[in-house]
């Protein structure tokens, strides 16, 4: 196979697991989607009327929690890679924990946020952190719609070392929503 | 040699479970013709819904036109279609004239021109022409489709609300468009759109990525990037550029839709209405025209490229001759690609912009000249001692070629700064628009039909009925869109109910024009019934198709005349050469389909070609067979 690959032609074509791919396509339109929301935002902050305050602080916490169930949900990736259905079960259930207390904490992260009188309605500055986080949450819902299938497929036995395709894609997403929340946490301290 | 068989055998393999996948859809008229997975289904799915939309889409520049045209006429008649919206002196209601207007605008750009014409054809051509059994997910391409009828429903029926559908152009820029109170039209109609257009951007992105995917990942053996037909690059180019803006269309419209109907104020900013100050500090509706225009731009590739990829197509075929500059032909799409993210602003040149930012963006607008002439020049030289084929087909896209000169020529007008200041918001625009992306696209979208009709339906077209169609619509377009140029120079702002302080009596003065267009469009838009009447009755009635009619090199003329839901009943071909091997020199035949090898085709073989045949053997067993296919 390898020698042909540099023929011309006949050689065969397909390269990336479709699905894997499709799910990088989907990832670059949530890029595009928050690309242009912090550009809005950088655009709307130079024109100046713009409110400063604090970040919450539940926000650096929950942001600690989301790494930690990355590093579940590479250590799932692994220990199916392995066969070891256990460990599986685990790092994965403890990932979907994770991702709830990350939810859950996002929400009381608001509500620092309105306890410091910074609302949903009012100078931009504060809603579009509500946007950014809220859009964010709702992606991660999301996510966690695509890893209860995972979780539910590795307590069927369904996940192992020859069918790695559906944890994979669980995986790819997982860690992008984790980078994405860090770069728009870390836009949100450069930035507000 | 192994890794070739082994293949062959996969191939096999997949078939047999895929026949079994097939029994079970026949059992059920719901999996078959509704809920379809098969992307043949869900491409005629688009194209009639599509068609529909096309023709409210015209008949609402039909009824705006009367008042433009005539603006003393009675519309009493239009009572029992519009009702109320004729008010009692018999005439067009104002409020209801701005709907039809934006109405227009939004159906024809996303309903018509990117589902209609991208959603069919990409849907349609990408597996067929790259040899795959269908897409890469057939499911996301169902949910695309209904994600784009469920957003199709809730357009349709905002068209029936009290107060009408949304009425701010088809731009929707706030404040307008932000604030209920501003006119009838922002409010319920407004959010029924926001609503629509949302559904409507997911269904785009999974088509999209679908579209994407395919191309990349579900080629056949031999189909090389560089051995793809130009209809395939066009379709994977507007992909592109789909899942790249929608998005940024997307979180404008989430933007707007917090502003309207949670009270944020990103777009919102001191703003008194009816004598009343409201609470919204700080916000820039500037701020929504770039994220509005960075999708808009490219919106009007995605609407024009699909179309000239289809055309590149048929006037290779139809002038039995290779495509002039195919590599060219990628690197212009390419260029156009890249450059349609970098000049959204030249549709805010009058905003207060900075005057140096303007001239970097006329500068980059003007840089578009250069990939579009690269195309047109190809498309003439292509023609150029042709034996010339005039299929409807072929005469649609000789006239896609024609308004796509005579409308880019005045793009180079638009995009300069200080001519646009003279010239914006005028129906110079209207005219420059329409004849460029509008008509173009459409005539690409008709070449098209009636160039793929028989793959998809296994019927002929009438032809005669193709032709008259086709004159009709070409003098029509052209006796529409012409005389605007000379309106918009004068002054005549678009968008407006009537004119009564045009300066210089110009009003007055440009009456019969008026008029004259106004007769033009509702003859040019009669006319399609024409085009309506011999694709339904086609469908049903038409001549049975041939399995190749228009001798045509591409590979979905090798798959059934029908095909099932799969494509190729066995093996896919592979393919062995370029799509554009017409009238080749030494050859038997005037073209040489993409799956004949080499080895078949020694007497027009070029000395370089001769050293392929060496790699062909590579797929033993195919060999033989398409070999023997060809010289039957």
């Amino acid at each position: 196979m390898k020698s042909t690959e540099n023929v011309i032609e006949p050689a065969e074509t397909r390269s990336v697991n479709p699905k894997i791919f499709t799910m990088w396509l989907f990832i670059v339109s949530i890029i595009m989607l928050f690309a242009a929301f912090t550009s809005a935002y950088l655009v709307r902050k130079a024109e100046g009327n713009w409110v400063e305050f604090e970040m919450p602080s539940l926000f650096s916490y929950s942001t600690g929690v989301l790494i930690l169930s990355s590093i579940m949900m590479h250590y799932s990736l692994l220990a199916a890679k392995k066969d070891q259905f256990n460990a599986l079960r685990m790092s994965i259930s403890i990932t979907f924990v994770l991702g709830l207390l990350f939810l859950v904490m996002q929400f009381y992260g608001w509500i620092q946020l309105v306890e410091m009188n910074v609302y949903f309605v009012g100078n931009p500055s504060g809603s579009f952190v509500y946007v950014l986080s809220g859009l964010h949450g709702l992606h991660l819902v999301s996510g966690l719609v695509v890893l209860i299938f995972a979780l539910v497929a590795a307590f069927r036995l369904k996940i192992n070392a020859k069918q790695l395709t559906q944890i994979k894609i669980c995986a790819t997403y997982w860690h992008f929503l984790d980078a994405l929340w860090l770069y728009l946490f870390v836009f949100l301290l450069i930035n507000n | 040699m192994s890794t070739a068989t082994s293949h062959a055998e996969e191939v096999h393999t997949h078939d047999h479970s895929h026949d079994h996948e097939h029994e079970h859809h026949e059992l059920n008229f719901w999996t078959k013709y509704v809920f379809s997975t098969d992307h043949k289904t869900i491409a005629k799915q688009y194209l009639i819904s599509g068609i529909l939309w096309a023709f409210i889409g015209g008949s609402f520049s039909i009824i705006f036109r009367l008042q433009l045209g005539f603006p003393d006429m009675q519309l009493d008649w239009l009572r029992p279609i519009l009702g109320e919206w004729i008010d009692e002196g018999g005439k067009l209601d104002k409020e209801f004239y701005l709907a039809l207007v934006t109405m227009h605008g939004t159906i024809m750009v996303f309903f018509v021109l990117t589902a209609g014409l991208s959603g069919t054809f990409s849907n349609f051509l990408i597996p067929l022409q790259i040899g795959a059994r269908d897409m890469a997910s057939g499911f996301i391409n169902m949910l695309s489709y209904w994600f784009f009828f469920l957003s199709s429903m809730i357009m349709f029926a905002s068209l029936f609300l009290e107060t009408g559908p949304a009425s701010g152009g088809w731009v929707i820029y706030p404040p307008l468009s932000a604030l209920p109170q501003a006119m009838p039209g922002s409010g319920l109609g407004m959010t029924m759109w926001l609503t629509s257009m949302t559904f409507f951007i997911i269904s785009s992105l999974m088509g999209g990525i679908n579209y994407i995917c395919t191309v990349i990942n579900l080629r056949t053996r031999g189909m090389t990037f560089t051995k793809m037909p130009l209809t395939i690059w066009s379709f994977f180019f507007t992909a592109v550029l789909g899942l790249l803006s929608f998005p940024v269309l997307l979180s404008a419209a989430l933007l707007l839709i917090f502003d309207r109907s949670f009270g944020t104020s990103f777009y919102l900013s001191e703003i008194y209405i009816q004598g009343q100050a409201l609470p919204n500090m700080g916000g820039s509706p500037i701020l929504y025209q770039h994220l509005f225009w960075f999708l808009g731009h490219p919106e009007v590739y995605i609407v024009l490229l699909p179309a000239l990829g289809m055309t590149s197509e048929i006037i290779a075929t139809n002038s039995r001759k290779p495509i002039f500059g195919y590599r060219a032909m990628i690197g212009s799409m390419m260029g156009i690609t890249v450059l349609a993210f970098i000049v959204w602003a030249h549709h805010m040149f009058v905003t207060g912009m900075n005057p140096f930012l303007g001239s970097v963006f006329m500068f980059l607008t003007l840089i578009i000249a250069v990939p579009s002439a690269v195309k047109a020049f190809n498309y003439i030289t292509t023609l150029w001692r042709g034996n010339l084929i005039f299929t409807p087909a072929m005469l649609f896209s000789i006239g896609l070629v024609s308004l796509f000169i005579s409308g880019g020529v005045t793009g180079i007008i638009l995009g300069n700064s200080a001519l646009d200041i003279n010239l914006h918001d005028t129906y110079f625009v209207v005219a420059h628009f329409h004849l460029v992306m509008g008509a173009a696209s459409f005539f690409g979208l008709m070449a098209g039909v009636y160039h793929w009709f028989p793959k998809m339906f296994g019927r002929m077209m009438n032809k005669t009925l193709g032709y008259i169609h086709f004159w009709f619509t070409f003098v029509g377009v052209y006796m529409v869109f012409f005389p605007m140029h000379y309106i918009g120079i004068a002054g005549f702002p678009r968008r407006y109910y009537s004119f009564t302080a045009v300066g210089n009596d110009g009003a007055a003065a440009f009456t019969d024009m008026n008029a004259f267009i106004s007769i033009a469009a509702i003859i040019t838009f009669t006319a399609q019934a024409i085009f309506a009447w011999n694709f339904f009755y086609s469908i049903f009635k038409g001549k049975l198709a041939p399995q190749n009619p228009w001798n045509s090199n591409t590979l979905e003329w090798t798959a059934p005349i029908n095909p099932e839901h799969g494509n190729w009943v066995g093996e896919i071909p592979a393919v062995y050469r370029w799509p554009y091997d017409y009238s080749k020199p030494g050859a038997e035949q005037d073209f040489i389909p993409q799956n004949v090898p080499f080895s078949a085709t020694k007497s027009s073989n070029l000395p370089e070609e001769e050293a392929e045949i060496a790699k062909e053997k590579d797929i033993d067993g195919l060999l033989g067979a398409q070999n023997e296919s060809y010289n039957r």
